[in-house]
């Protein structure tokens, strides 16, 4: 289990959301696998020292968002991925991520075709990674 | 009045002569909460945890703490309550280990592992003198006499005043390692944002003698909106918009925060036609400042339900 990272509290970004964010991150890299167990609660609070009823926050949107279950009286597990979103929801978040690509690529002057090969790359390295971990982000199609 | 709340403060009001320091404050700590309590200096914070401790007398309303007058608390009762003051003073002549004899002494319940643990720490041994320490050691040595005797309830007066920032994460681990007891409630006072966002779950904001705020800190961050909205032009005045806190105009930007929106803030905004509109997500500390600062507006109150 390697989840480890800090949080910073002075962020605009909410602690809670700063947690699902690196989960969904590890899940991306492959750092976490399906069945794996996330730490407890309390465990994870003391490491980040914040509030465990923060971290109790952050598993229940992962459960919530279909990235982890709770199994009861042993803890919380990246399970197996389930589409919990509406395809209206999926493309909202969607469009979300490609407008700060795009606005982002805009500011530093890279061309159109320079950013879909960097896209490209990107996306059959992160594929490749989700895929060999049986992960739940790497949809096989 | 719920019987699950270990502080319950009940209109409270209090002079220091003709001068009002806290006026008509009511608020209740649930049992197991870790709550901050935030205001800027000199708003009657120590006033306020005094009072509720029965070191000082209100002028009208009370308190109790669990459940017993505050103005009569027995022994017993003063037993459960751990109180770190402003400041952490100790006797400098005193060897640490003669600091945490002498407190001792004072509680039917000490327990030596905790009070070592947190010495531990802080890097502390029993036969340094206090008077030598520094500042982040001496809150050490205070907060291990503090939590020897195991208080049900910890009350800590700006804990962090003056700590470096090791010495400061050190005393939030301590908060936290306090709490893995089921039932234990921590009330603290500070000025440290990022801290109280780390720690707390719910946070009360005294303001200009009264309480403007008792709600969860996320609570705090969404009934506080910012927003930032483009003109090709001039932006137009301001209209009248219930809760606008603070407006800022330059050429062709108008920035406007506002408290416990209403529902059509929104579309009140859009009518003024701005090129676009985008919400801002503010920091715990932007929020607060926004909320107390010199400029803003003193007529809101959250309690993550409505205003009042």
């Amino acid at each position: 289990m390697s989840l480890i990272f800090s949080v910073s509290p002075a962020s605009d970004i909410p602690i809670y959301r700063q947690i699902t964010q690196r989960v969904r991150r590890a899940l991306v890299l492959g750092h976490l696998k399906v069945g794996e167990q996330l730490p407890a609660v309390r465990t994870l609070a003391e490491e980040l020292v914040v509030n465990p009823n923060t971290v109790a926050r952050a598993y229940q949107e992962l459960i919530r968002d279909g990235l982890a279950e709770s199994r009861s009286g042993i803890g919380v597990f990246i399970s197996e991925r389930r589409q919990v979103f509406s395809k209206e929801e999926r493309i909202r978040r969607l469009d979300q991520s490609v407008e700060q690509l795009a606005h982002e690529a805009i500011l530093l002057d890279f061309p159109l075709s320079e950013v879909q090969v960097a896209l490209e790359q990107q996306w059959k390295e992160s594929h490749r990674k989700t895929t060999e971990t049986g992960n739940p982000d790497g949809r096989k199609k | 009045m719920s019987q699950s709340s270990i502080i319950d403060i009940h209109n409270l009001t209090k002079y220091y002569g003709k001068r009002l320091i806290v006026q008509d404050v009511s608020l209740s700590v649930p049992r197991g909460c870790i709550y901050g309590f935030l205001g800027r200096n000199g708003m009657g914070k120590t006033t306020t945890i005094r009072i509720f401790l029965g070191m000082e007398d209100a002028t009208r309303g009370g308190a109790t703490v669990f459940g017993e007058d505050s103005a009569a608390l027995r022994p017993e009762t003063r037993a459960r309550i751990g109180y770190l003051p402003e400041g952490h003073h100790v006797y400098g002549w005193m060897t640490v280990k003669e600091c945490g004899q002498f407190q001792a002494a004072y509680y039917p319940k000490w327990n030596q592992d905790i009070f070592e643990a947190v010495l531990t720490h802080f890097r502390l041994t029993s036969s340094m003198k206090a008077g030598g320490l520094s500042r982040g050691q001496r809150a050490g040595l205070c907060l291990a006499m503090t939590l020897a005797p195991e208080p049900e309830l910890l009350v800590l007066d700006d804990p962090a005043l003056g700590l470096d920032p090791v010495a400061r994460r050190s005393l939030l681990q301590s908060m936290l390692y306090v709490t893995r007891q089921a039932d234990r409630t921590i009330f603290f006072s500070s000025h440290l944002l990022s801290d109280v966002e780390r720690v707390a779950d719910r946070i009360a904001v005294l303001d200009g003698c009264v309480l403007r705020a008792d709600c969860t800190v996320d609570t705090f961050r969404q009934s506080l909106k910012h927003f930032v909205l483009k003109f090709r032009e001039t932006p137009p005045s301001m209209p009248e918009i219930p809760g606008l806190l603070q407006s800022f105009r330059t050429d062709r930007e108008l920035a406007v925060t506002v408290a416990n929106p209403a529902a059509d803030l929104e579309s009140r905004l859009a009518e003024l036609r701005p090129e676009s509109m985008e919400p801002v997500e503010m920091t715990l500390e932007d929020a607060f400042i926004n909320y107390v600062g010199e400029r803003g507006e003193k007529t809101f109150f959250m309690n993550g339900k409505e205003a009042k």
